[in-house]
């Protein structure tokens, strides 16, 4: 915010694309991470809801072992530690007969929010040590500019996985095994897969991602920890993967759509407009829901949806 | 076996059989709150506090005291209304995540009524500000089931987007459009005039807002079990498609349901609104919606074991405050065991015609 506003003063109007630009780099990787970690959940068949629970563990966890050993990478392993803890949680319970995995999401969500403001009360005053930034705006000599392009770390790397996800997915042996899970349970029972074992796998996989979106939170953009960190990231993430037709070259893609929705209001306000500001913030849910609205559809099965997933059953 | 079977078929199991699955459904959901408190002693133990202490103190917070029980009747009420919100919609095998949504928008509904009728009888005010909320609170989640059934959206993700939305309405509201100028530490709108304020029930500080959630309860209950209504979404709710097939309605069956679980938790926002608050502002979004979600599991949907159940998890709630000044537990101490309890009762599905006791034996 502090970025969009500096960009307001020096250029003008301009600072407004210019603010949802680097908003939308900035503000996405949470979405991303999120997101990636939710696509390759459902793609091996089911559904966590609970990573909006996930989400803010891995933020309150990121930023207490940031506080406490000084290295704020160590804090996103932890972060993305207990994510996988949670996925492993949530996979244990959606194994038992009859247990509905949206359910124990919305469990998981409730009991994840509430056990990082349990511990967390303590980090809400010490400053904790931030990820560093890369700064590609070097050869800038306009500030809002040079702030616009400083890039954090994760966000690269989240660059990076997207596409290697997709490849993973489609190219090995592992991708090839979680798919199956997700397409049809019995085939790959009838190959000798364990298919909660697959999908336990997946959904740590997904909490540890989603884990380390938290952790981006409070170790660098908002970078602080509070009770009101995150407001929905975790759930519109969820609903974002299957605007991305669980296709993580598409999630990026969307995060990045979302992260410019939700920097709008912000970069509006750096140039006065004020008028309206707390309706933007709710644009990225408005988008999603809208975008839900355009792409679902009653009579058929999504495509590129699961077979196995609970959610697009009718 | 075969003799179960055979009544089932004749319409009615045997009252042996009747009382053991209500007996399952009431040992069941007991066996998990009693996991789930065992495994939250554990967890307090490691803060190094004595659980068997905690519980005593929540006991007296909840329960101990005439007190108390005023504390926890008044939190109860509005949590069976926005169980309700869950509770209605799945009945048609729809989760329905959005009540604290409709509560945001039944209270903001009900607040501009109130301020839209200057001087009118306060019986007149009330009744407009009931029918602002109940209709705003009914749009909001039928627009997640008209979404659902409409354009197969689906309504966990959609109604759960819509509870943000509709906290962010509430905060341009009350901090533009609506904010009474003299507001200024919290900005709210103007309010709504103690004498539309609906007072308590007499001899005790509990407010109505408790007999018309207990009514509305009841009226789902019947609506549920003893109507036809109730039967065609039963039956679209154990299998949508062959529900299609002999002919219900069930888009109409979807969106009357959803509207009514709205409703209910619009009338919650209502009550928050003329019995608590006296305006709209932030405090509307009290998490009580969220709450209410667990009601509704923990009752497994049945409109009318919400009401004991709310009573329980507003007793939780009204203990909040004493373990955290006798114990220095975090205020986030409740919503730990909130999502215990949620896990347990969850996992206790597992169980269900897995123990002998209760199977149907035909006597």
């Amino acid at each position: 915010m502090a970025v969009a506003a500096a960009a307001g003063t020096a250029l003008g109007w301009w600072g407004v694309p210019l603010g949802v630009v680097a908003g939308a780099v900035r503000v996405s990787t949470p979405f991303l991470f999120v997101s990636l970690g939710e696509c390759l959940t459902e793609r091996s068949g089911r559904i966590n809801l609970g990573l909006e629970g996930t989400l803010v563990m891995g933020a309150m966890t990121g930023y207490g072992v940031s506080y406490l050993t000084g290295s704020p990478w160590l804090g996103v392993l932890a972060a993305g530690l207990v994510g996988a803890v949670f996925g492993a949680t949530h996979a244990a319970f959606c194994s038992l007969p009859r247990v509905n995995d949206i359910a124990i999401g919305i469990a998981l969500m409730l009991f994840g929010i509430g056990l990082a403001f349990y511990i967390g009360k303590p980090l809400i005053e010490p400053q904790a040590a931030m990820l560093p930034s890369i700064n590609l705006g070097w050869w800038s000599s306009v500030p809002p500019l040079r702030d616009a392009l400083r890039v954090n770390v994760l966000f690269l790397i989240g660059v990076v996985l997207a596409p290697a996800l997709v490849w993973g997915l489609k190219n090995t042996r592992w991708g090839l095994i979680l798919r199956t899970a997700g397409e049809s349970a019995d085939a790959a029972l009838a190959l000798g897969y364990s298919v909660n074992l697959i999908r336990l796998g997946a959904t740590m996989a997904g909490g540890f991602l989603a884990g380390i979106g938290g952790s981006f939170l409070s170790l660098y953009y908002p970078g602080s920890w509070n009770e009101r960190l995150s407001s929905g990231q975790g759930i519109t993430a969820v609903a974002l993967v299957i605007f991305a037709r669980w296709d993580p070259m598409l999630c990026f893609w969307a995060s990045i759509l979302f992260g410019g929705a939700g920097a709008f209001g912000p970069a509006l306000q750096s140039v006065g407009v004020t008028e309206g500001y707390y309706l933007f913030n709710a644009a990225p849910y408005i988008l999603t829901l809208l975008i839900m609205i355009i792409t679902c559809s009653p009579r058929r099965t999504l495509t590129g949806a699961p077979a196995e997933l609970s959610i697009t059953r009718s | 076996m075969a003799i179960a079977i055979g009544d089932k078929l004749a319409g009615r199991a045997a009252l042996g059989d009747r009382l053991r699955q209500a007996a399952e459904g009431v040992v069941i959901p007991t066996l998990a709150l009693i996991a789930a408190m065992i495994l939250f002693g554990i967890f307090v133990a490691v803060s190094r506090v004595d659980p068997l202490e905690l519980y005593a103190v929540m006991y007296r917070g909840a329960f101990g005291t005439w007190f108390s029980w005023q504390n926890t009747l008044t939190r109860a009420a509005p949590l069976i209304l926005t169980a309700l919100c869950t509770a209605l919609p799945a009945q048609l095998g729809m989760v329905i995540i959005g009540g604290e949504g409709a509560l945001v928008m039944g209270g903001l509904a009900a607040t501009a009524a109130a301020l839209a009728l200057p001087g009118a009888p306060p019986l007149a005010v009330q009744l407009a500000m009931a029918l602002a909320g109940m209709t705003a609170g009914g749009l909001w989640i039928a627009l997640a089931g008209g979404l659902r059934h409409y354009r197969g959206v689906n309504e966990t993700i959609s109604s759960l987007l819509l509870v943000y939305i509709a906290i962010a309405l509430l905060n341009h509201l009350v901090e533009g459009p609506m904010r009474d100028p003299a507001s200024l530490n919290k900005p709210s709108t103007r309010a709504i005039g103690a004498a539309n304020m609906i007072g308590s029930i007499p001899g005790t500080d509990i407010h109505w807002g408790l007999v018309f959630g207990i009514i509305a309860a009841v009226l789902a209950y019947f609506l549920v079990y003893r109507t036809t209504f109730g039967f065609a979404a039963r039956i679209a709710g154990g299998n949508m498609r062959a529900a299609k097939v002999v002919g219900l309605a069930v888009g109409r069956l979807v969106l009357a349901m959803c509207f009514l679980g709205g409703a209910a938790a619009g009338l919650a926002g209502m009550i928050e609104i003329a019995a608590v608050h006296g305006r709209a502002n932030g405090n509307l979004a009290a998490g009580l919606g969220t709450t209410g979600i667990l009601v509704a599991f923990l009752a497994r949907h049945n409109p009318l074991a919400v009401i004991p159940v709310a009573v329980l998890l507003g007793g939780i709630g009204a203990s909040g405050g004493l373990i955290q000044r006798r114990l220095g537990l975090p205020d986030a101490s409740v919503m730990v065991l909130q999502g215990i309890i949620f896990l347990m009762v969850l996992a206790s599905d597992a169980l269900y015609g897995r123990i002998r006791f209760f199977a149907p034996r035909g006597g």
